[in-house]
């Protein structure tokens, strides 16, 4: 068996003797006879590591891992630099847990405002908190953080990806707020029907940048329909396409959430991934989750600490603003590592590769016989059309490649980032070709 | 220390992806943001040389003895890891055929399965993110239960007031009010006031055996059963399970629905705050209305299927799934005997230090204590003016992480201190010597103690200051 005990036999009968017990089981007295355990059954007797490594191995290898990804869907392929694993290997950095005790926690500290200041760049917003569980929760605590006494109804664009959807709906249900969906329009929110729905009852409004089908919304416009009802203004932004693509504070959001996921974290079959959140400066205490702040200790030395706890659970109980207490802290080291790696320049030239191959990949389908299911400006996810969608995408899979993600009636959602290489898209489109030939 | 963008040197980069193989596409310009944003312009040097000076800064499970009440900061193992790296697992994309993901389903069933064992639960999810993310997840899943039998009007949750502070909170965004019943003079639930409390308005129970005080509340089979009775379902939280694996099982003990927190009891790493993972269990009856989807064997393969009542999803995709895959690895080494003997030396080492500390600290509750224990300072205070505060910043000095200040709140002055299985007798012995030098010194030079940590990169914060004029970024 294996065990992580230091403990002797001998030191663990002296210990026991010193503390006053005869045995283990008189430690336990106070646990009921007639429940008390025997033994545990259905859990076999403990491996070596070395059986461990090689069983899991064995267990892994029976996932099918792709070269060529074009499914996006809210988990992205993107390049990872070594130097992210690396530094997101640090063991202190890894075995740390919340940074409760700031004099002996600055690096943490330090690395969680770094990363809530790149965020801020990167939104434009004017506070971060130090991040929520993924993208789908983020977009739920930011919609749930906008509810007041009179305000009970949220309005989310139908062109959000259905998961978070759900996951808003799960989160509504235990407040008691309303949730109504703005229909879809030809690939975009019908901002019409935005308009008849948002009244004095909604406290917030959620619309996708890019939205589920990739395409760029008229977010500026929806922003201010939005404010003219009074209500709050959600984004739920990609992060790699904010290297280009206009702040959700320039779009005049009020909470910017997303998906942090595609900023150095690798797929992991959905997770840990990482819910990123921030506000303008008026929000900043509802916004739910930790937030470290720069102060000076008493020789007035630049510290950090954790701040505006008044709004957490272990302060305010059933009035805390959510009740999140761990978060996705590595995840926020990878992120803030990968931003600082690429750099300003090196985010605007991903977010532009995903954005040319995106579109290198729309052309080549379309010459294969698919055709592109809205008119509209993406980014790098798009909606194909067309016959054999299921014979499509297993022709891709026995090629080596995971095709998009098939939706209803036929149609395919596509993806494609920096990793894509020109070749593979062209062989793609060419596998497309055959089965619709 | 400098910040990052401080060593941020204009037209510094890294060379990581290629040129653009295909014709450039750039969208309209009124979609485009003005200036790119203002990230950091650093050297690969300069990274890996700031983050280790981070890592220098802070204070792992790696570093020393880590006794933080409540948060079971044992030793993570470093197979794990690399477990976890396989790239069969990080490289699977959430929204892969059933088919193709047969590994990632095997590691959920079989997860699953051995949590049930563990447990006395039927069913499991893993998609809940964290303990708090879990609690949120059993009280829809109550919620639920109580709609679809007609039982609306059971909307009161009740809480004793020893509770973590997750737990009343997370009732409040199940849309539940809050009872907080007191707890009696022996630290466990006051029967007679949870008799007063239940009625037919009541959804259900929260509550932590052993409780937060450290105690296993002998009376546990009493207080499901009032509960029961009063057509009230009971919810464990599973925060405290690392001291009764093998021992004895929330699902025998009456509860009906609990989580449990991947990276306490089962050894995976607290990541500085997270990621961790808050596995939901319940019992047969409740299993219907599971989140996100179950692991089903069918037609010799592995299957994902949603639950018919489902209360919806908790986040996207399956749960936060490298944590699991070094949960299992983690019990997979342990097995059954492993799983007791961790819980058996987590009671005794507290047991250790409590009986070790007691002639001078006063336990809050003088008796057999369960993988924790808290003291109560109140009169090292009266009698030096020293605090908890000043005792924990002291420990700093001794390298070692303070344990969890001023919880639970009914015990004033209260340390809370965790030491887990996986610390040496000589850790421990060094612990002990370190409080009561701390002891000691509060009452020579209390002081030295009140301005403690004398030894670390700063001093004792202005968290005031930071709360009134915050400073949120760069």
């Amino acid at each position: 068996m294996g065990t992580f005990v230091p403990g002797t036999s001998a030191e663990q009968d002296q210990m026991l003797r010193e503390a006053g017990y005869k045995n283990f089981d008189s430690l336990f007295a106070d646990v009921p006879e007639e429940v008390r355990m025997k033994d545990l059954p259905e859990i076999p007797s403990g491996k070596s590591e070395m059986e461990t490594y090689e069983d899991l191995r064995g267990i892994a290898s029976r996932n099918k891992v792709y070269r060529t990804i074009l499914r996006g869907a809210g988990a992205y392929d993107h390049y990872i630099p070594s130097i992210v694993d690396r530094i997101a290997s640090k063991e202190t950095l890894v075995t740390a847990y919340t940074p409760y005790q700031a004099e002996m926690s600055q690096g943490v500290l330090q690395q969680i405002f770094e990363y809530q200041s790149m965020i801020c760049a990167l939104t434009g917003m004017d506070v971060s908190n130090a991040s929520v569980y993924d993208g789908a929760t983020a977009a739920a605590e930011g919609v749930m953080m906008c509810l007041e006494r009179k305000r009970n109804k949220i309005l989310v664009s139908g062109c959000i990806d259905p998961r978070i959807i759900s996951v808003i709906r799960t989160y509504a249900h235990g407040r008691g707020a309303e949730i109504e969906i703005i229909p879809e329009r030809e690939g975009r929110t019908d901002l019409e029907q935005l308009g008849t729905l948002a009244d004095s009852e909604t406290a917030a409004v959620l619309l996708a940048q890019p939205n589920y089908f990739g395409i760029i919304e008229e977010a500026e416009e929806a922003g201010y329909i939005i404010h003219a009802a009074g209500a709050k203004f959600v984004l739920y932004c990609e992060p790699i396409s904010l290297g280009l693509l206009k702040t959700p504070a320039a779009l005049g959001a009020d909470i910017a959430v997303g998906e942090g996921q595609p900023l150095g974290i690798p797929l992991s079959f959905g997770g840990p991934f990482l819910g990123y959140m921030a506000s303008k400066a008026a929000l900043m205490r509802k916004l739910p989750g930790r937030i470290v702040g720069e102060t000076t200790d008493s020789s007035g030395r630049r510290a950090f600490a954790l701040t505006l706890q008044a709004r957490e659970q272990h302060i305010r109980r059933e009035k805390a603003s959510s009740n999140i207490c761990s978060n996705e802290a590595l995840c926020t080291l990878r992120a803030a590592v990968y931003m600082s790696a690429v750099g300003p320049q090196g985010l605007r030239e991903v977010a532009v590769q995903c954005s040319s191959k995106a579109h290198y990949l729309a052309k080549k389908l379309a010459e294969a016989g698919l055709n592109l299911a809205y008119e509209k400006p993406f980014f790098c996810e798009f909606v194909t059309e067309g016959e054999k969608s299921g014979e499509i995408l297993e022709a891709l899979s026995n090629n080596g490649i995971l095709g998009g993600l098939s939706l209803e009636n036929g149609r395919i959602l596509w993806c494609a980032t920096e990793k894509c290489i020109a070749a593979e898209l062209d062989r793609a489109a060419e596998i497309v070709k055959e089965v619709l030939r | 220390m400098k910040l990052l963008n401080e060593e941020s040197v204009k037209g510094r980069s890294l060379s990581l992806i290629g040129k653009c193989d295909v014709e450039e596409y750039i969208p309209y310009s009124r979609f485009l943001r003005d200036e790119v944003p203002e990230l950091p312009q650093v050297s690969e040097v300069t990274l890996s040389r700031h983050f280790s000076a981070l890592e220098r800064r802070s204070h792992g499970v790696n570093n020393g003895f880590y006794p933080l009440g409540s948060c079971t900061m044992k030793y993570n193992p470093a197979v794990d890891e690399e477990i976890a790296a396989f790239e069969g697992f990080t490289g699977a994309h959430p929204l892969q055929d059933d088919s193709e993901v047969q590994g990632s389903l095997q590691v959920i069933k079989d997860l699953e399965d051995r949590l049930s064992a563990i447990t006395g639960m039927d069913a499991f999810t893993l998609q809940p993110a964290a303990g708090a993310h879990g609690e949120f997840t059993g009280l829809l899943m109550i919620k639920a239960y109580l709609e679809s039998i007609g039982e609306t009007e059971r909307n009161k949750i009740i809480v004793p007031d020893s509770a973590h502070g997750t737990n009343p909170a997370s009732a409040a965004m199940a849309g539940f009010n809050i009872v907080n019943v007191p707890s009696g003079p022996d630290g466990c639930v006051d029967l007679e006031a949870l008799r007063q409390a239940v009625g037919s308005d009541v959804a259900g129970l929260m509550l932590t055996n052993p409780n937060t005080v450290g105690l296993f509340d002998k009376n546990i089979l009493e207080i499901t059963r009032i509960i029961h009775e009063a057509g009230g379902l009971c919810y464990y939280d599973g925060a405290n399970l690392n001291a009764v694996m093998g021992i004895v099982r929330p699902g025998d003990m009456g509860f009906d629905v609990m989580h449990l927190n991947l990276h306490k009891t089962f050894a995976a790493p607290h990541g500085g705050g997270g990621p961790g993972s808050g596995p939901v269990g319940c019992k047969e009856f409740l299993a219907e209305f599971l989140p996100g989807s179950h692991v089903e064997e069918k037609d010799g393969a592995l299957v994902r299927v949603r639950p018919a009542k489902s209360i919806g999803d908790m986040r996207s995709f399956d749960g936060n799934f490298l944590v699991a895959v070094k949960a299992l690895s983690y019990i997979w080494m342990l097995g059954a005997e492993g799983v007791k003997e961790a819980s058996q030396n987590a009671v005794l080492n507290a047991n250790y230090m409590r009986v070790k500390l007691s002639d001078i600290y006063t336990p809050a509750y003088d008796t057999t204590c369960m993988h924790e224990f808290v003291l109560n300072l109140q009169k090292l205070k009266a009698e030096t003016g020293c605090s908890a505060l000043d005792a924990a910043k002291g420990l700093i000095d001794y390298g070692i992480h303070p344990p969890t200040m001023y919880f639970p709140l009914i015990v004033h002055e209260a340390l809370m201190i965790e030491p887990t299985e996986t610390e040496t007798k000589e850790t421990l012995d060094e612990a002990i010597n370190a409080l009561r030098e701390i002891y000691d010194k509060a009452y020579n030079d209390p002081e030295y103690l009140k301005e403690a940590p004398h030894s670390t990169v700063i001093g004792r914060p202005d968290e005031v200051a930071a709360a009134r004029h915050p400073i949120v970024h760069w």
